[in-house]
């Protein structure tokens, strides 16, 4: 009886029909990817995207070489040099990161006791070559001039949780 | 005058070209708008969006992808036999537009209206099978080659009981012409009274086609690509065009075995408003989307399940059923008399 019972069952393909509903059903729910490109998923103000230098209103660089980033960085991604300015104050001569090697971890972030190293809100830096994912002083200073207005505002967003 | 033309040999030659360049063009749209919809279709089962960057709803990506084909490199694996190697993507694309030579789209719009229409169709398709062991002889690959056998094997299987589905239509039609087979319907689709004969021939149509969930000749988990895994560029694109174009022969002759070919549902005024043409690109394209809506349903089957399918459930199934069909026939006098 059970062997009938069963051999009719997937003669009348019932659990084939009932897959097919299913992705039936499926094909007309709303699509779960955004269309990329052209709309971007909501980022948190704790993203770690690309890396920004980031200056005082006056326009004064916040960093001040005490070089904590390049120390806790666990790939050793970041490379400073430093010596005191004309007018004594101490400041980087260069700072590098090579983005390659960076873990994106944030880190460096959390060390800064300036907040001048920043992670940024940008994911889309992809490059053709791989040299240019050497971030030199100049270009993480430039990043952080391009995207200062989204830097503070996500410090102050994320200011209560820290 | 025109009518004086065309009775002459070189007019006679010139029409059958236009006609089958009538017939081409537009297969070969369909063909690469099929790529198009069984992307799309497959994106919507998965929720993804599919393509839709180049062009308006992306419209435009079958040609993107005819040009990427086309600037590529036609690789020859140095151990291969470049002539057969070259041989089967043209047999394999050739074949399937040839098959089309006589299905009817309207009522007298088959390019050659023969008497043995189906017996072509049946003997076509089974050359196919050529094209692809050829492929797979030729690149001298181990992988192209069990993807062959593979696929030779299953396409024979399946041919049986697709002739014997094909067999118990044709005895309810009482002629192998294509059109009389449509003709035949007027009065009630086949689906209906050869419902079960109906499902056995679909799903038969995917296996001949190497078609998900039958597709293991291509199983890429396992044979990397099947029987084309060597070609490149143009050859790899006409094994393409030809299995798609396959794809829209089965579901043609689909919708002239079981579903009325041209012909409107129910015959009713709204419904016979539509020319018989529109109607049969309707129902093609229903059958398409089966095909691609199955697709992305069905995990595929192991090779051992696949041929318990094809000879111990569909061949005494499809055979138990042209029994009870002739018997059926016989018994109230419902056999037909071919049109003298």
């Amino acid at each position: 009886m059970a062997f009938l019972d069963r051999t009719a069952r997937s003669m009348l393909l019932g659990e084939l029909v009932a897959g097919l509903v299913l992705t039936l059903r499926y094909f007309f729910t709303r699509k779960a990817t955004i269309n990329y490109p052209y709309e971007k998923g909501p980022i948190s103000p704790r993203f770690k995207g690309e890396h920004a230098l980031r200056r005082y209103p006056n326009g004064e660089e916040r960093c001040i070489a005490c070089k904590l980033c390049e120390a806790i960085c666990p790939a050793q991604a970041i490379t400073i040099e430093a010596e005191p300015r004309d007018d004594g104050s101490r400041r980087t001569t260069r700072y590098d990161i090579d983005m390659t090697k960076c873990i994106y971890c944030g880190l460096c972030e959390e060390s800064c006791p300036v907040d001048a190293i920043v992670e940024g809100p940008n994911f889309e830096f992809a490059t053709e070559t791989r040299e240019e994912l050497m971030y030199d002083k100049a270009k993480l200073l430039s990043n952080g001039d391009r995207w200062e207005p989204e830097l503070s505002r996500r410090l102050e967003m994320d200011a209560p949780y820290r | 005058m025109s009518n004086f033309f065309f009775e002459t040999t070189g007019g006679r030659v010139i029409l059958t070209f236009a006609e089958a360049l009538a017939l081409l063009v537009p297969l070969l749209i369909m063909v690469a708008y099929l790529t198009y919809a069984e992307r799309k279709v497959l994106a919507a089962i998965q929720l993804r969006r599919g393509p839709n960057v180049v062009g308006p709803f992306g419209l435009l990506q079958p040609f993107a992808d005819a040009i990427k084909m086309l600037m590529k490199e036609t690789v020859i694996p140095s151990g291969s036999n470049r002539l057969l190697f070259l041989l089967a993507p043209m047999l394999t694309f050739g074949l399937a537009m040839v098959a089309w030579a006589v299905i009817p789209v309207n009522e007298g719009w088959a390019i050659a209206d023969i008497n043995v229409g189906i017996l072509y169709l049946f003997a076509i398709s089974s050359l196919g099978v050529y094209g692809v062991i050829i492929a797979g002889w030729a690149s001298n690959s181990k992988y192209a080659f069990l993807g062959a056998l593979r696929s030779a094997a299953q396409m024979v299987s399946y041919e049986v009981s697709m002739g014997f589905v094909i067999v118990s239509v044709l005895l309810c039609v009482g002629s192998l012409n294509l059109t009389d087979i449509v003709l035949a319907q007027q009065t009630i689709w086949f689906c209906i009274p050869l419902f079960p004969m109906f499902i056995v021939f679909f799903i038969s149509t995917l296996a001949e086609t190497n078609r998900s969930p039958f597709d293991l000749p291509e199983g890429e988990s396992e044979i990397v690509a099947g029987f084309f895994v060597e070609y490149s560029s143009l050859s790899f694109g006409l094994f393409f065009l030809g299995e798609y174009a396959n794809m829209i022969l089965m579901s043609g002759l689909t919708t002239i075995l079981f579903l009325g070919g041209w012909l409107a549902p129910f015959g009713v005024v709204p419904f016979t408003w539509i020319p018989g043409p529109i109607w049969f690109i309707l129902k093609v394209c229903l059958c398409l989307f089966v095909f691609i809506w199955v697709r992305g349903t069905f995990p595929r089957y192991r090779y051992d399940q696949l041929m318990r399918l094809g000879w111990k459930v569909f061949l005494p199934l499809s055979l138990a059923w042209l029994v009870i069909t002739a018997g059926a026939l016989m018994l109230f006098g419902w056999l037909p008399h071919a049109p003298a």
